[in-house]
């Protein structure tokens, strides 16, 4: 079983095994899904800035034509996935849990799927500099497609600011259900090979490691094959447990080294990046193509015909629900991504994104909820967590109000796994109570900062006040005095003459 | 289609329940406790009935004056594992009342007044033992020699049902002192070691059981092999037992190394008493042990330790209710100090630093 390891790995801590149901999709190649009759692009599809719009309603667009120019240090552009008419640009419910309205460019698909001709693709993108691989890298919008989201170009340009050694590419697709990643390293290795090493060209590094659990041979083999001309390159087989995907835990698991807390890899000299990143980058660079797609593993007991698709960015789940056939029971709940950190959908209306790598359509039977009962302190979660956490004592804390203590106990140092969670016998919604305290915990510090600014402001617009009473009151003292002066010059003027005057006949009498 | 109440994630779970966890315990303790209803006959089987109804009765009513659903929390096998390590603990002889008053003390005292499941802080099986051997001290030290049923020795039904609910003499008439109150007894006096163990079962006696004790502690043997069973379904982890054992063992062979004549041997204390049932079903308690690994081993080193400071230099024969319970008064100064290392961080807390290599440039 597994990749010959040529490098030792290192022990993590924590984590669970849960049942990967890798079966249900893992054997369907790669389909290209047919264009739906609209396409809802939203701006923001990453971490950073929204995308400012350069298209109005009406306007003809071809394939690959950019959409929206990033805007700010950490941001993405965000790119037309086929030629067609621009419907309007407004509010379209977002891929994400609460279903609210977000900007979204609407277009209609002319059927034609036309390519621009700006795409500008290198013939030999291996001579080009560091910078000019990360410069195209953002210009194609190029964002973290493990469903971080968080852009590309942004972490290839960490070689500024510190001393790389080694580029992590992370295969380790360690949520149960997903396969999109698996399929693509078994049916594009070279392409993802020619990515990879471009990325590490960006980064200026000369050690590659390609991490892969161990659950997926096919993919490995695949891998190892490809690699084989690139001494830099080592694949390496990974033991198959959960969070081995977490950046922090996967950068140890290879090279036994802990990332300092509330750090990067890149304090260790690693840069993580995702198959499918990989991917884009080297169709950005061979073929000039920005990010306008990619692969999405539809799966679950409810789904009819579970497949991997390679969906344009913008397509109506519904679509990709109805592509596999439609649901064969009336599934229990709908979940962007994986099971472990996947988010419910509110509907099979919102738009694919970049960072959606899976739909899952769970049965009551798979996604069991059992009713949450009171914690037996049986330290299942504290032998789950892979970060040395207490979660039971941090859910107490949070419970009875204490934020502050639960930050002490190291809530802000929890990666949001859901391994506690599973673990737990009580059923206890433990990782969300960690989600709420940590978004409490923003609220506050966003109103704390608010009552700073407003604090500031209003004692800087005092100080200016009294600055101008003080400039007045200052002009006007100065004024009274020159008043004064002129006054007593003149007095002084008056009294001189006068006494001139006065004195003039006895001068005169004794001149 | 889609639930309209949002529901937590994750979206998978780990097959298990509060009542697996419970039932494993249960069934970990079947084959000892079997072996001891079989070895002391009926009136052990009126008593352990009596004492597992009374505390799901108590369970019951507690239940229901919180105003708490009393389904859920009944099926979830606490209330009933809790009487059956208590009656495990008990004179397999004892009479009825002494297994209701301590499902008594052990379900409302122990635990409901604490505000039920998972909120107590002293094991409630321990609580209930202590408080029945400090005030019933006749009643739970009178032992019987192992008589099995349909044995020539052993009392009929109707026998049986009078020695727990009525007045019996034949008790006091084949009384029979445990290994280690024996040995108390008798090095108490000044006698040797070697003279006084005649007196007691053999080693492989204790092991299997043979000895007079209390209902569910006599078979060694089969209560290791279900704690193996509990470690093995990762119910327990070994950390506990080990450190409990192993403290006790080492503290054993280093003071009968000193003077083999008046301190009993590793073998004996580890054999005896409750100690096996101790170090697997009750330190193990998951409510009352600490969370972490190196709290877990410290728990138990301390234990140990005081089972044998008990059990050698102290009044009482046997001291695993009263150790227990000690360390588990100290469980939430033990949490409170000894946790996990933080992913990131040194013991202390702050962020791991790295002189040779990386780092921001």
């Amino acid at each position: 079983m597994g990749a010959e390891n040529l490098i030792k790995l290192f022990k993590i801590r924590g984590g669970v095994h849960p049942d990967d149901r890798k079966q249900l999709s893992a054997g369907q190649a790669i389909e290209d899904l047919p264009l739906p009759p609209l396409l809802h692009i939203p701006l923001q599809q990453h971490i950073g800035a929204p995308a400012e719009p350069l298209v109005r309603r009406g306007e003809l667009v071809k394939k690959g034509q950019r959409l929206a120019r990033s805007q700010g240090a950490i941001s993405a552009p965000v790119h037309a996935p086929t030629s067609g008419r621009i419907m309007g640009v407004g509010g379209y419910p977002a891929h994400h849990p609460s279903g609210l309205s977000v900007r979204t460019i609407t277009l209609k698909p002319d059927g034609r799927d036309e390519w621009t001709d700006q795409l500008d693709p290198v013939y030999a993108p291996f001579s080009l500099a560091a910078e000019e691989i990360a410069q195209r890298v953002a210009d194609a919008g190029i964002v973290g497609m493990g469903g971080a989201t968080f852009p590309s170009a942004v972490k290839l340009n960490l070689r500024k600011r510190y001393a790389l050694h080694t580029l992590v590419i992370n295969g380790a697709e360690c949520e149960p259900y997903l396969t999109c990643d698996d399929r693509l390293m078994r049916e594009k290795p070279a392409k993802i090979l020619d990515g990879v090493r471009l990325m590490a060209r960006a980064l200026g590094v000369d050690r590659i490691l390609v991490a892969i659990e161990n659950n997926k041979p096919q993919a490995q083999a695949a891998m190892g094959d490809a690699a084989k001309p690139y001494d830099e390159v080592d694949i390496v087989g990974l033991p198959t447990r959960y969070p081995m995907g977490s950046e922090k835990h996967l950068v140890q698991t290879l090279i036994g080294k802990e990332t300092p807390a509330r750090g990067l890899t890149a304090d260790i000299g690693v840069v993580v990046h995702n198959v499918a990143t990989a991917m884009a980058v080297h169709d950005a660079l061979y073929l000039g193509r920005p990010l306008i797609s990619r692969v999405m593993t539809v799966t679950g007991g409810a789904i009819r015909q579970p497949r991997n698709l390679h969906v344009p960015l913008g397509t109506p789940l519904s679509h990709l629900i109805d592509f596999c056939g439609g649901f064969k029971e009336e599934p229990a709940i709908l979940i962007s991504g994986g099971p472990m950190m996947g988010q419910p959908l509110p509907s099979t209306q919102v738009p694919a994104v970049k960072g959606s790598n899976a739909l899952l359509a769970l049965t009551a039977g798979e996604s069991e909820n059992s009713e949450e009962m009171p914690c037996i302190r049986c330290a299942c979660c504290v032998q789950a967590c892979p970060c040395g956490l207490v979660p039971l004592e941090m859910a107490a804390n949070i419970r009875a109000g204490g934020l502050d203590n639960s930050v002490r106990l190291g809530l802000l140092d929890c990666i949001a796994c859901g391994s506690c969670s599973y673990a737990c016998p009580s059923h206890i919604p433990l990782v969300n109570y960690f989600n709420f305290a940590k978004g409490e915990l923003a609220a506050r510090q966003r109103s704390q900062h608010k009552q700073g600014e407003t604090k500031r402001l209003a004692e800087a617009r005092s100080e200016r006040m009294e600055a101008i009473k003080r400039a007045k009151r200052k002009a006007m003292l100065k004024r009274k005095k020159e008043m004064e002066a002129k006054k007593r010059v003149q007095e002084e003027t008056k009294t001189a003459s006068e006494s001139r005057v006065k004195a003039m006949p006895d001068t005169g009498v004794e001149a | 289609m889609i639930e309209e109440q949002p529901v937590a994630g994750p979206y998978t779970h780990a097959r298990t329940s509060i009542g697996r966890t419970m039932g494993l315990v249960l069934l970990a303790l079947l084959p000892a406790t079997l072996y001891g209803l079989y070895l002391f006959g009926w009136p052990a089987i009126f008593l352990f009935g009596t004492t597992i109804l009374a505390a799901l009765i108590f369970e019951a009513g507690s239940l229901r004056l919180a105003g708490k659903r009393v389904r859920p929390f009944l099926l979830d096998g606490s209330a009933l594992l809790t009487g059956w390590l208590l009656a495990m603990t008990l004179p397999p002889w004892a009479p009825w009342w002494i297994g209701v008053v301590g499902a008594f003390l052990a379900i409302v005292i122990g635990k409901q007044v604490f505000g039920g499941i998972g909120q107590n802080l002293f094991n409630p099986a321990m609580v209930a033992r202590v408080a029945l051997l400090i005030s019933f001290p006749l009643e739970m030290t009178l032992f019987h020699a192992p008589v099995p049923l349909f044995s020539a020795q052993a009392p009929g039904f109707l026998d049986s049902l009078a020695i727990t609910f009525g007045q019996s003499d034949q008790l006091d008439a084949v009384s029979s002192a445990t290994t280690l109150d024996h040995l108390k007894t008798e090095l108490g006096r000044g006698v040797a070691l070697e003279t006084a163990s005649g007196g007691v079962g053999s080693l492989s006696q204790l092991t299997l059981g043979e000895a007079s004790g209390s209902l569910g502690e006599t078979s060694a043997l089969l209560l290791l092999l279900g704690g193996l069973f509990l470690i093995h379904k990762r119910i327990i982890t070994w950390h506990i037992p080990l450190a409990m054992l192993g403290s006790l063992a080492l503290l054993a062979t280093i003071f009968h190394l000193i003077d083999p004549q008046s301190y009993v041997g590793p073998l004996t204390h580890l054999l005896s008493g409750a100690a096996i049932l101790g170090a697997f079903f009750i330190a193990t308690d998951l409510v009352t042990s600490p969370v972490s690994i190196r709290g877990q081993l410290l728990f138990g080193a301390g234990v140990g330790l005081l089972v044998y400071a008990i059990r050698t230099w102290a009044g009482y024969p046997e001291g695993v209710a009263f150790a227990v319970m000690l360390m588990n008064a100290c469980t939430p100064l033990i949490d409170h100090y000894l946790k996990p290392r933080i992913y990131g961080r040194d013991r202390k807390g702050e962020p791991l630093t790295y002189a040779d290599e990386g780092g921001e440039v």
